[in-house]
């Protein structure tokens, strides 16, 4: 289903926060409501955003392949992404993300066989006082966690796995 | 002390508006916009000597005075794109004292004659785009944003937009092309944001912890602010401790503190009790400093880390032990850069992939000497050839890093 159709207001509230004259700026915002279902901007989405701003869907697609957080591709129901800059690190957050791994029998990049997870390393999220450190980024937008440990996030996965639609 | 900016540690509830209301709040936008013209606001500010908080340390009330008057709307624009690792102190302010950031986004609004103001959010901020949301529509309630405010003539909207994962967003003309729609790329400076900004206007771009301080300047006076801090650093700053310490986390202190109080008296000490070897006091994009008793007892201002061959920035001090090597670190720093590159200028886009391949060789063992010569090589044809900062601070590390700790090199490579 169309963008409009689904989210008729959001679509609208989002092109109220920007000059008419400079709806390109809803971009954006746009493309996080088209990834809302299904964690990813599928193409017909893209065409239909490249409609709604009146510029190319080359220039859509552009956006999404420039910034980190939108996808083009399925991945797991929740993407794990775990930091691994230099504070977390001096912290173990690399100790961390390879026990992950050894855990859930997956590599980095790689999805659990049930296609709840998909485990990613990232750039600095802006916890380094509470490494090891990693965000969700699921159906229910992003959220973090922090101090955390292998323990603690195999538990968090097996709550995952409970959550309903 | 109590605290200027991080006040909800000492009063509970302070995101509320009612709590905030009987803590003093919005009297200080109140008299700006009911008493006061708008350049008489900016020269509080300016009086104040409060500089930017978001690494660079440019006055703040000057650069509202280079606004354009000849080119209208003008807007605001904060920016809440805080992505340098080691760098955390904008989200604890936003999440927990927000009605007092978004208060000076309001006072700046008003003194610089904005009546739109954007907050640029890094996209992982999700959470906290949706709570700033909640206190702009109270705000929109209780009168303090909308049309007319006080009975004046001035209006204010405040909206929230969301980047999505990319650190060269916090560059302020990166962050004006990421608004307006595009890929966040640097545009060439000049002409600067204050006469050619978003859509082409005269636009303010601060910081969080730059904005936050305003309603208490405006409240409390400029010669308050001043008698906080040095003389070329007035005020208090927040200081982001990572690393090797014991108690990592935001600390608010006056400008001058010095290294020592920061990681023994607030962070509680190296872990294990390990010996402090070097200090990157501006996040990844940090000269290293070499660390001795001197260093320690060097004051935390813009001029006093600038004597050590690096600079304050951000205040993202990341305290590193001698159980860590330099070959390593550097390897994780340019990592970084590497992948947020953002592919504009072919020095960075190429340099940070070559540096990254070199030092990824060297850390695991594989590099000889002359990889450590061609690394260094590399970096120092990147300086002073970028198109924006992220190139330059991406060799930062590197570079202080070969020349200050040559040892670190030779136990890392076959000879």
């Amino acid at each position: 289903m169309s963008l409009v159709k689904k989210h008729p207001k959001e679509v609208k509230q989002i092109l109220s926060k920007y000059p008419p004259e400079h709806k390109r700026s809803a971009v954006m915002p746009l493309l996080y409501l088209a990834q809302r279902g299904e964690g990813f901007v599928n193409k017909a989405a893209m065409q239909e955003i490249a409609q709604i701003l009146e510029i190319t869907e080359t220039e859509v697609a552009s956006i999404v392949g420039f910034y980190t957080l939108y996808h083009d591709e399925k991945a797991g129901k929740y993407r794990m992404q775990v930091c691994t800059d230099l504070p977390c690190a001096l912290r173990g957050a690399d100790e961390f993300l390879q026990n992950l791994c050894g855990n859930l029998g997956i590599k980095v990049g790689e999805t659990t066989a049930d296609g709840l997870v998909t485990l990613e390393a990232v750039t600095c999220l802006a916890g380094c006082d509470k490494a090891p450190v990693f965000q969700t980024q699921g159906p229910d937008g992003i959220k973090y966690h922090e101090n955390m440990t292998v323990d603690k996030t195999l538990e968090l996965i097996e709550a995952l796995k409970e959550v309903k639609e | 002390m109590s605290h200027i900016l991080l006040r909800h540690r000492d009063i509970p509830d302070l995101h509320k508006m009612a709590v905030y209301k009987k803590n003093g709040g919005f009297v200080a936008f109140k008299n700006a916009v009911t008493k006061m013209k708008p350049n008489e606001v900016t020269d509080v500010v300016k009086n104040s000597g409060l500089r930017g908080r978001g690494g660079a340390g440019f006055p703040t009330g000057m650069k509202w005075s280079f606004i354009d008057n000849k080119g209208w709307p003008h807007y605001v624009v904060a920016n809440a794109d805080e992505s340098e690792p080691g760098t955390f102190k904008d989200r604890e302010i936003m999440e927990n004292n927000p009605l007092q950031f978004l208060e000076g986004l309001a006072i700046s609004s008003y003194a610089v004659g904005a009546a739109v103001a954007y907050i640029y959010l890094r996209g992982e901020s999700w959470q906290v785009a949706a709570l700033l949301d909640e206190k702009i529509a109270e705000m929109e309630e209780a009168g303090y944003l909308g049309e007319n405010l006080f009975g004046n003539d001035y209006s204010l909207k405040i909206h929230t937009h969301l980047g999505a994962g990319a650190y060269i967003c916090g560059e302020e003309t990166a962050l004006l092309e990421s608004l307006e729609g595009r890929r966040g790329q640097p545009r060439v400076r000049p002409p600067f944001p204050p006469s050619v900004g978003l859509y082409g206007k005269p636009t303010i771009i601060n910081n969080v912890e730059t904005f936050t301080n305003v309603p208490m300047i405006m409240a409390n006076g400029a010669d308050w602010y001043k008698r906080m801090g040095t003389a070329d650093s007035t005020g208090v700053k927040i200081f982001s401790l990572s690393g090797r310490v014991r108690k990592p986390g935001n600390y608010e202190l006056p400008f001058g503190t010095t290294f020592r109080q920061l990681i023994y008296e607030h962070g509680g000490g190296i872990l294990d009790g390990r010996p402090v070897k070097a200090i990157m006091p501006a996040g990844a994009s940090s000269s290293l400093i070499v660390v001795d008793d001197k260093v320690l007892d060097t004051p935390m201002d813009y001029a006093s880390v600038r004597t050590l061959g690096s600079e304050l920035g951000s205040a993202s001090v990341i305290v590193i032990d001698d159980t860590v090597s330099v070959a390593w670190i550097i390897n994780k720093t340019v990592h970084f850069f590497k992948h947020e590159s953002c592919g504009k200028c072919t020095p960075c886009r190429e340099g940070t992939y070559w540096m990254q391949n070199i030092t990824k060789r060297i850390r695991s063992g594989e590099g000889t000497e002359d990889d450590v010569d061609l690394l260094l090589n590399v970096a120092k044809q990147m300086q002073g050839k970028c198109l924006c900062a992220l190139g330059e601070f991406s060799t930062m590390a590197v570079v202080t890093g070969i020349e200050r700790f040559p040892q670190d090199f030779k136990k890392a490579v076959k000879v």
